[in-house]
């Protein structure tokens, strides 16, 4: 598991290597304040739906999977993909209540980010590859922990540099979002160094 | 005027307001409801068509794989359903299983049914599997009346995905006449790559065991320099890593070792 | 009828989802290491996009707000789930190349985003129309990039070899590194760069303009 928590966060990073949740890691990464909030955000969603769609994927959607119920024949996995937005769109939904609640200050820095969580395609895409990895639910708890941290690690080191970038001399036509893939390019080869990382 | 209330009723609902809580439930349900009636019914009946696609290839690539062997093309278009025998076999205890149909048998739904399958020590369990099916087929083809190739069906992890694929062993029990693996969701250009000819070259010819019985084979990074050895994929060390495991694993004591003792003490023959 | 031609030829690259509207790139990065994948995904993206903005423009006066996002969601993952078991069906080889990137096309920006800008505010006509040209623009460079990759990465386009490789005993050593996750961003970036000095009004201005503090004290 310590292998799953390290692989995600620097081997196979969700935005450096997966591709994933990059819309708004290129939009929202001009400010560092910002980006880190996002990425908090992105943790909490990420450790709630990961699990859950664990469980839902090993009690209800896997050939099979409903044998607790009696009916061993049935296979549900096209509904896969519906059940796990729907799960994605309601923990958002909650999550946006609890903070409303208990942390107003947060919720309002957040702001519209918060709903453009449930199509971030890191969330659905953590999900779906917990079911094709086919992790149990322990190990679901920490890929959907460290799957969230990769992704923030990734877009707060980008926002870090992009604020850096404003004081740099380049051509115009590069600025902005040119050279955010760049630097995301020359990111994404130095994470991919991390692959050779021997966990214990 | 029975037959106008429904139209009316239709009316009046487009007519109202959007935040009405009645329109809402109304709107929501129908939605969920087409949706719903539009993927069941795609999925009922692209479900045959999705069957007969895996199933064909899971005959291609057999084929492929027996066809390029020397010898076994005349052997399967000479003799069809005779020198090409499937058995189903107990794992476990290395025997043949007399009272079960090999050709319906689903080795992938026995493995997820607790009634038919084990859990594998953690310590064994290399191709991290959990859980592995009690029985297994194998297919055994022969020449002249002796066993000439013996394909067991392998599984295991790879990078990101379960790799599944055919170890054809020959008729010595100790050499590997082909490796080749028909489903596996690896990168496409990295981990893929172990589908791709130029690998599945390297492996006939490869020993499994030592003169003095001790499992030998191995994928290694770099070169391979003894006869047990395959190289490994450059940039693609833990789909090798994944294969050399499950190789093991299916011919060690969890998988088909008790097997292949059998055959080999010549306790049962096939 | 110029508006509708408008519609379907700006957004090949005045206002290109991939390049200017940050859209849709993800599965512009992911699934570009051939040329027959980015066109695979193409095709499911502009079915996807086209179909569920004619839906949502059909039901667009009667979405009560509440419900809104999740009805845009439900449509357009219904419509994946139907293209996903038709390649399942159809198209297999190419259906075990995308895996899980068609179930990521739900989370697309790109379609999500044409909705709620468009397909929610306008008759089906437009909206189908909005969709076509976005969908070209974004094939346009999944295209552009799926090319550059295979050409460079394997020496074949569409699995024809165009550029004979060492290891068939032709001239061309293929970079590997076209067929890792760098490349993409590399190729993107150049593209952008490309796109934006051939017009110029794309180019981004800076928040802060840089003040020369010390040109006093030097002169």
């Amino acid at each position: 598991m310590i292998e799953i928590f390290v692989s995600s966060i620097l081997s196979e990073n969700l935005v450096l290597s997966a591709f994933l949740g990059m819309c708004t890691y290129l939009a929202i990464s001009k400010r560092l304040d910002t980006a880190l909030g996002l990425g908090i955000a992105v943790v909490a969603v990420q450790t709630v739906t990961v699990p859950l769609n664990h469980l839902i994927h090993v009690f209800v959607l896997e050939p099979g999977a409903l044998a607790w119920a009696g009916l061993p024949d049935v296979d549900l996995g096209f509904l896969e993909l519906i059940s796990f937005i729907g799960v994605i769109a309601a923990s958002v939904q909650i999550l946006e209540m609890v903070l409303d609640r208990y942390v107003p200050a947060l919720y309002r820095a957040l702001g519209i980010f918060l709903p453009l969580i449930t199509v971030n395609c890191a969330i659905l895409g953590g999900s779906l590859f917990m079911v094709e990895r086919n992790y149990d639910f322990a190990e679901s708890v920490v890929y959907g922990v460290s799957s969230g941290l990769g992704w923030a690690l990734a877009i707060a080191a980008l926002a870090a540099i992009r604020e850096r970038l404003r004081y740099s001399d380049m051509p115009k036509s590069l600025q902005g979002l040119g050279m955010t893939f760049l630097v995301t390019g020359l990111m994404s080869m130095g994470f991919s160094a991390f692959a050779g990382l021997n966990t214990p | 005027m029975a037959e106008l209330n429904p139209l009316r009723w239709w009316r009046s609902l487009l007519a109202a307001p959007n935040t009405s809580p009645l329109k809402t439930l109304v709107v929501a349900l129908m939605v969920a409801l087409v949706c719903a009636v539009v993927v069941s019914v795609t999925a009922v009946t692209l479900r045959p068509l999705q069957q007969a696609n895996l199933a064909a290839e899971r005959q291609a690539r057999m084929q492929e794989m027996l066809a390029n062997l020397p010898g076994v093309e005349d052997l399967i278009s000479g003799a069809g359903g005779g020198s090409l025998d499937v058995v189903l076999v107990d794992l476990d205890t290395g025997e043949p299983v007399e009272n079960m149909d090999p050709a319906t048998f689903d080795q992938r739904a026995a493995a997820a049914d607790p009634a038919t399958s084990r859990e594998i020590p953690e310590e064994a369990d290399i191709a991290r599997l959990e859980r592995r099916s009690n029985f297994a087929p194998v297919i055994a083809v022969r020449r002249a009346g002796e066993l000439a190739l013996l394909v067991l069906p392998v599984h295991g992890a790879g990078y990101e995905s379960q790799l599944y694929g055919y170890l054809a062993i020959e008729g010595d029990l100790n050499t590997i006449a082909a490796l080749t693996f028909y489903e596996h969701g690896e990168t496409p250009g990295i981990g893929a790559r172990i589908a791709d000819p130029e690998w599945e070259q390297l492996w006939p010819g490869t020993e499994i065991a030592d003169a003095e019985g001790n499992l030998r084979v191995e994928v290694v990074r770099g070169r391979a320099t003894e006869p047990y050895q395959v190289a490994g994929l450059t940039g693609a060390t833990r789909t090798s890593t994944g294969v050399s495991n499950l190789v093991r694993f299916w011919l060690g004591e969890y998988g088909f070792g008790p097997f292949l003792e059998r055959l080999k003490s010549g306790e049962i023959k096939l | 009828m110029r508006r509708y031609y408008d519609l379907v030829l700006r957004p090949l690259i005045d206002e290109n989802p991939i390049t200017l509207q940050i859209l849709g790139i993800c599965s512009a990065l992911a699934v570009t290491t051939s040329v027959s994948t980015a066109l695979t995904m193409s095709v499911a993206v502009t079915v996807t996009v086209v179909l569920s903005s004619a839906a949502v423009s059909l039901i667009r006066n009667h979405i009560p707000p509440s419900i809104r996002m999740i009805v845009q969601i439900t449509i357009v993952a219904s419509l994946v789930i139907v293209i996903d078991q038709f390649l399942k069906a159809y198209a297999f080889e190419m259906s075990k190349q995308l895996s899980i990137y068609v179930f990521l096309i739900v989370t697309n920006c790109m379609v999500m985003g044409r909705i709620e800008a468009f397909a929610m505010r306008n008759p089906v006509g437009p909206s189908v129309l909005d969709a076509l040209g976005n969908s070209l623009g974004y094939s346009l460079v999944l295209l552009i990039v799926g090319s550059i990759r295979e050409l460079f990465g394997t020496g074949n386009l569409l699995g024809y070899s165009v550029f004979p490789t060492v290891a068939d005993g032709g001239w061309f050593e293929p970079l590997s590194l076209m067929l890792l996750a760098p490349s993409a961003f590399f190729i993107i970036g150049v593209l952008i760069w490309l796109i934006r000095a051939l017009r110029p009004a794309q180019i981004e201005e800076p928040d802060f303009a840089l003040v020369a503090e010390h040109e006093e004290a030097r002169s």
